[in-house]
């Protein structure tokens, strides 16, 4: 990549201290976004995608912390930050997107409150400009009446104009990355699609990258233009969408991708990864994935496979091992 | 082909009451309010097969679960399954048993439908004892103890998993078990409610195997109500898109997926993502689900419709038969579309 990258992840571990020990959560995490990036980060549930975004915007729950490793966003250091400094960065630089538009939005607050308190926290402006700001934003995601609306309470609104008004706050002050997490698993299909769509075009025109966190390959497919599969903890593979999607080089990226019903062939049975995720406190030694994988060998279960070249993309697998050596 | 048929629907409707309480219709002067949750819906599903109602939150495919196993009594409509009418079958104590026992329903989250203090042992086991179905002997205890582990096994399941609470499973096991659970009175007649719905697309696809496999096998009859097309496409011979409370597309699968013809089963197909990226054309969608304690005038769908005219503000359509589906759009009808 020749672009000098916005946000840089670097061997990422976050931890819970527990009575019973250490729970490894994240472990040596690292991609890149590019500036004006799509960066999807998809797994199943407990493989730590969110909490990727969540070490991000620096709002990771207590006692979770980040171990080792760095984060940095524009070449500055963040994950290290006080918490108001971070305060700044956030908000102002990393936007953030979640999953339920109905707990992201204070009920006692009207929109336009919320949005021009956004604006004013970070950007100098006067209450009048703010205000208009912030009606231009609600236009911008589509809000019909916006003028109007900006007066209301967010009960007045339905589940996809929530999430709306979520995106306009998330890009009131400009900022340079978006985390999305999840931003249209409440919704139903036909407004998911609008709001793909919706955060697809905002962000190209103002120029933010996406971090776009999700369980659903199609939402990946429709937005990204790189993704990183996450499994236990760790990025599995990462690489372009489209070499991800159809020359997948994991055998836990196949075996995901073998599962998903397609709308365009017609199969008698889907292929199957037998057995679940391990939990934290049970991650297999060497791959955590060599108990569920077809293509184990005796190396996959004593030493850990690391991101290796894989064609097109990058994986960390053991197959892939003979391009490490050509290399060397 | 009527021959066949287990369950026949004819114009099912359930209407609940919402209105604000006693006093405060009082004192506010608030009208009483009704919803239309099933709005006059009319199927059959032919023994054996597999029926799947898909739609958006809102639409009423789980009340039409819900009614077809029960759980609701109808406002209007009849439900009958193998040729007897049900609403008269759940009255009658002695028959609802029966009819229970030959009709089974697995719930979309397997967090909520097992009882946490129970072992998997009791919660398989309770349908057995409950419809007598191990024998009376001295030997019941060890005849229940192999039934339900043989059920455990027909779906995945260790035998020795019977001793385990339901929170030492995963979400997909959790599933399973209470596949086992309805399986376990040996039904013609499983109503699936979002079965897959709360699990990852890989313990989906393990699940979706299973249900597949014990159709094969056990010749069970399904409806399958989910909001997901791609799994709907999968599992169904029959599809019923539905939209505010009623049918407005009822296909053959294959019709469906390769002629959507109900303006909004197009929409619906062009909401789901490329996975593929094979750049099939999609018109984007457009508005929202109305609120449905004031659905539109006419065709309900008709404000998002790019078809509507005149005729679909006014006048509801019918669901009629075009070449083998059955379509309710008057665009259809007129060959405007």
């Amino acid at each position: 990549m020749t672009t000098t990258p916005l946000l840089e992840v670097r061997h990422l571990r976050v931890e819970f201290p527990t009575r019973r020990g250490k729970l490894v959560a994240l472990d040596d995490v690292s991609f890149d976004i590019a500036p004006g990036e799509i960066l999807g980060v998809v797994g199943e549930s407990g493989a730590g995608k969110s909490l990727t975004g969540a070490a991000i915007i620096g709002l990771l729950d207590p006692p979770g912390r980040v171990a080792s490793g760095e984060i940095r966003f524009d070449g500055r250091r963040i994950d290290n930050l006080p918490y108001d400094e971070m305060r700044k960065v956030r908000g102002r630089h990393i936007g953030a997107i979640f999953q339920d538009p109905l707990t992201s939005l204070n009920p006692l607050y009207t929109i336009g409150r919320q949005l021009t308190e956004t604006i004013q926290t970070h950007l100098p402006v006067s209450n009048e400009e703010a205000r208009q700001r912030a009606i231009k934003l609600l236009q911008e995601t589509g809000i019909p009446a916006a003028e109007a609306r900006i007066d209301q309470y967010p009960h007045q609104f339905s589940g996809g104009m929530r999430q709306r008004v979520v995106i306009a706050l998330a890009l009131a002050a400009e900022p340079r990355l978006i985390v999305a997490d999840e931003p249209t698993t409440a919704l139903d299909v036909s407004i998911q699609a609008q709001i793909i769509s919706l955060l697809k075009r905002l962000c190209k025109d103002h120029g933010a990258a996406v971090m776009l966190v999700t369980h659903d390959m199609g939402v990946i497919a429709e937005t990204c233009d790189r993704v990183a599969v996450m499994y236990a903890g760790r990025v599995v593979e990462i690489g372009p969408v489209r070499d991800v999607i159809h020359a997948p080089a994991h055998p836990y990226t196949v075996g995901l991708m073998g599962s998903i019903p397609a709308m365009d062939e017609d199969r008698e049975r889907l292929l199957q990864i037998d057995g679940s995720m391990p939990r934290l406190t049970a991650i297999p030694t060497g791959c955590a994935f060599n108990p569920r994988c077809e293509k184990v060998f005796d190396r996959c279960r004593v030493e850990r496979p690391d991101l290796l070249d894989a064609g097109a993309t990058r994986a960390a697998c053991w197959l892939h091992a003979d391009s490490l050596r050509a290399a060397a | 082909m009527s021959t066949t048929a287990l369950v026949e629907v004819h114009d099912l409707a359930k209407i609940f009451d919402v209105s604000a309480p006693w006093l405060n219709r009082v004192v506010e002067r608030k009208p009483r309010q009704f919803v239309h949750a099933v709005d006059g819906v009319s199927f059959t599903i032919q023994r054996g097969k597999t029926l799947a109602l898909v739609g958006e939150s809102g639409c009423g495919k789980s009340t039409v679960a819900r009614l077809l196993v029960g759980l609701y009594a109808p406002t209007q409509g009849r439900v009958s399954f193998d040729g007897n009418d049900t609403a008269a079958g759940f009255r009658s104590s002695s028959q609802a048993r029966s009819l229970r026992k030959r009709m089974q329903m697995i719930f979309q989250d397997p967090y909520a439908s097992l009882n946490p203090r129970w072992k998997v042992a009791d919660i398989v086991g309770e349908p057995l004892k409950e419809h007598g179905l191990v024998g009376q002997s001295g030997d019941r205890k060890r005849e229940l103890k192999a039934r339900v582990a043989e059920l455990l096994q027909s779906v995945g399941l260790a035998a020795a998993d019977v001793e385990k609470f339901p929170h030492q499973f995963s979400g997909g096991q959790r599933q399973r078990i209470s596949i086992a659970r309805a399986l376990a009175t040996e039904p013609e007649f499983l109503v699936c409610d979002e079965p897959t719905s709360a699990l990852d697309v890989s313990v989906q696809a393990q699940v979706l195997n299973i249900m597949k496999d014990l159709q094969r096998k056990r010749g069970l009859t399904y409806l399958f109500i989910s909001h997901n097309l791609a799994v709907v496409r999968h599992v169904s011979d029959q599809v019923g898109v539905m939209y505010l409370g009623r049918v407005v597309e009822l296909a053959d699968k294959a019709d469906l997926f390769a002629r959507p013809r109900h303006p909004y089963t197009r929409m619906l197909l062009d909401a789901i993502p490329d996975i593929h990226m094979s750049g099939r054309a999609r018109t984007p969608v457009q508005g929202e689900v109305p609120n449905p304690l004031q659905p539109p005038s006419g065709c309900s769908f008709h404000p998002r419709c790019p078809h509507a005219n005149e005729r679909c503000k006014l006048e509801r359509p019918p669901l009629q038969s075009f070449g083998g589906a059955l379509i309710a759009c008057h665009a259809v009808e007129e060959g405007r579309i």
